[in-house]
């Protein structure tokens, strides 16, 4: 059947038909044709957000929750500006996204129209791909196509800029395009695989390096099964905790600058490094130089530019994580490899993580646990950055894939909340929990409001020390202890903000019995914000300072 | 183009990159920005349609580098391009444009 329909319409018709049922956004002039024919549909949810940034997180916590590609909405000009950061987040940490914003009519694009930005040209170094439409007609082809970019190889984010003319035209559609959907990777050359099993079925110290690669690909279950089939003792990156439960017998947990000294000892003495879905991050190598020096090393990626791009590998394979580790799995030997493996517990038992005074629930690790004690599995544990993002890394019992959320790659103060809003919205079921820090829930305190719109189930617990605090330690280890703009000298009452933004809130330092306040907030259904103050001098241990060897560590 | 002069330029060892695209606003900045934002300067570019005009072909002059086998994958993952060749600085695509070029 013919029907005639506007740019609008079929936008919001293809996002329909991908299967899409909540959106974020934010909108403004340049998108209202959008925002008519979106207010027309039954399917989606839309989001309001109160900050298009904020927006952008929600849809990253929907995506990261789930997997699948989530959308975000701005108008043109400051619209599109204010979700560049969320953008540039999610091509950092491989997210699939698909924005899209409004433009000035095509007739004023480039005459500095009001509200008008080059979104396209702002876009191309921070997006997969980014898309300027010309016509309505175009859309049916650049949508389901912006889908499948998304999804498809190393995920990442899509912008599509849709100028106001083309969302009002008006033409005939008789036929729809199916969904984007992901495309399968080639297939790992069988003869590199065969390499890599001999390299591994002959090697005396291996270690598996498992990075967000392996929670992409939904590849946790079979890295696990090689790690057990191989004895590998396992290191994971910041992306990929979760994707083997902290507590099973070959993790050695997260690697790199705030890594436990055994963890990255370990990774000092092996002789082949088995690197999946990880990139050699700066933060997770130290001094490239000098990471696992003594190793060989099988470095597994769909990405063929992260080959041999920080490290050179004596094996490289291209593959969707797995695929490859299917392939892998029958070919590597059974090895119960008793001096290694033995060598790796003893590394832990000489070297153990402080997890100092976590019976304290005024502590920042005892209050991890304490919250921790709290939930299962099930639940879903978001961050922001600094400080008690690296202890909630180094201190929760991460046991599942996408149980953590957390911005890695760019760093992101501000990502905690609305990403934790997101995963909330796409998984009504689980409980969401967002560590937060005094300096970041600043940063997009504004969507407490949305929480409270949405009814979100969502438990904030702000770590309050009053400081930037990876900065307050970064100056206090490295410049002196001269101490700038990294403490606040006026601090809000998070307690009353929350609750003037409509959310529960509880102050945990006023309760005699924090544990049982901790309880009864986040078993109650809804959104809220517990506060926690928390001693301003503890740093982040252990810590290789910046440049250094990851053997270099200090603290702790 | 930076300001060392001719001769200087000449001693530096140069390859010559063909890049075929969809040709298309906007495809010339995604190829060109992966180098701008590694600092890592086009010495020349030459950019035409080829056949019925879906496609182009950009031509890139840059000086060797560590970073090109790097720079190069880079470029493979841009959705609009369909393929990239690596040769060496005698090749003549740049060799008659001298006459274009004098100060």
């Amino acid at each position: 059947m013919t029907e005639t329909l506007t740019g609008a319409q079929i936008t919001v018709r293809l996002l329909e038909r991908q299967g899409i049922r909540t959106v974020a956004g934010i909108p403004g002039g340049a998108i209202l044709p959008i925002y008519d024919a979106l207010g027309q549909s039954t399917a989606i949810h839309h989001v309001l957000a109160r900050h298009e940034q904020g927006a952008g997180f929600m849809a990253q916590g929907m995506a990261r929750a789930t997997g699948l590609p989530a959308v975000c909405l701005a108008s043109s000009g400051p619209g599109a500006t204010n979700l560049l950061t969320a953008i540039a987040d999610a091509k950092l940490d491989s997210i699939p996204l698909v924005a899209i914003t409004g433009q000035v009519p095509k007739a004023m694009i480039g005459t500095d129209a009001f509200q008008e930005v080059d979104t396209y040209g702002l876009s191309i170094p921070i997006t997969k791909h980014n898309f300027l439409v010309s016509s309505a007609d175009e859309l049916l082809e650049v949508i389901p196509r912006a889908f499948r970019i998304a999804a498809s190889g190393r995920p990442g984010p899509v912008l599509i800029d849709i100028p106001k003319d083309v969302q009002t035209q008006a033409i005939e559609v008789s036929q729809w395009p199916e969904p984007g959907r992901t495309e399968p990777a080639p297939a790992a050359d069988p003869a590199l695989i065969e390499q890599a099993a001999t390299m591994i079925n002959s090697a005396e110290r291996p270690i598996l390096y498992l990075g967000g690669g392996v929670i992409h690909s939904g590849a946790s279950a079979a890295a696990i099964e090689l790690a057990e089939k191989a004895s590998l003792p396992t290191v994971m990156t910041l992306m990929a905790l979760g994707a083997m439960p902290v507590d099973h017998p070959l993790a050695l947990g997260m690697l790199g600058m705030h890594a436990a000294r055994y963890t990255n000892l370990a990774l000092d003495e092996c002789d082949l490094l088995i690197a999946v879905g990880a990139r050699f991050d700066d933060r997770a190598t130290g001094k490239v130089a000098a990471f696992c020096p003594q190793a060989k090393i099988i470095h597994i990626d769909i990405d063929p530019a992260e080959l041999d791009k920080i490290k050179t590998a004596h094996i490289g394979i291209t593959a969707d994580i797995g695929e490859a580790l299917g392939q892998l799995l029958p070919v590597v030997f059974q090895n119960s490899r008793k001096i290694w493996v033995d060598r790796s517990n003893a590394l832990k038992a000489e070297f153990p993580f402080d997890l100092h005074s976590t019976d304290n629930p005024r502590s920042h690790f005892g209050l991890i646990q304490s919250v921790a004690a709290c939930l299962d599995d099930d639940a879903i544990i978001a961050t922001d950055v600094g400080q008690h993002q690296m202890w909630v890394a180094q201190a929760y019992p991460l046991r599942r894939p996408r149980q953590w959320l957390t911005s890695g790659g760019l760093g992101t103060m501000g990502f905690g909340v609305p990403a934790a809003i997101g995963a909330a919205l796409a998984e009504r079921q689980r409980t969401v929990v967002c560590f937060t820090g005094d300096g970041s829930i600043m940063m997009n305190i504004q969507e407490l409001v949305t929480a409270a719109e949405e009814n979100v189930n969502i438990k904030i617990v702000l770590m309050d020390n009053a400081t930037l605090g990876l900065v307050h330690q970064q100056q206090t280890l490295f410049y002196g202890e001269r101490l700038f703009a990294s403490q606040f000298r006026s601090s809000p009452n998070f307690v009353k903000i929350a609750e003037g933004f409509g959310i529960a809130a509880v102050d945990l330092d006023t309760f005699d019995n924090p544990c049982a306040t901790l309880r009864e907030a986040i078993s109650r259904p809804g959104p809220c914000l517990i506060h926690a103050s928390i001693d301003a001098e503890q740093k982040v241990y252990p810590m290789v300072p910046p440049g250094a060897a990851n053997r270099d560590m200090i603290g702790a | 183009m930076n300001a060392i002069n001719r001769n200087e330029q000449n001693a530096i060892a140069r390859a010559v990159l063909e890049i075929d695209v969809n040709n298309h606003a906007g495809v010339m900045s995604h190829v060109v920005g992966l180098f701008s934002r590694r600092s890592y300067n086009v010495e020349g570019i030459l950019c035409l349609p080829v056949g019925d005009g879906r496609q182009s072909r950009i031509w890139l002059l840059v000086n060797e580098d560590q970073r090109l086998a790097q720079m190069m994958k880079q470029v493979e993952k841009l959705e609009d391009v369909i393929a990239i060749r690596r040769h060496n600085a005698d090749h003549a695509v740049f060799q008659d444009l001298e006459t274009f070029f004098r100060p």
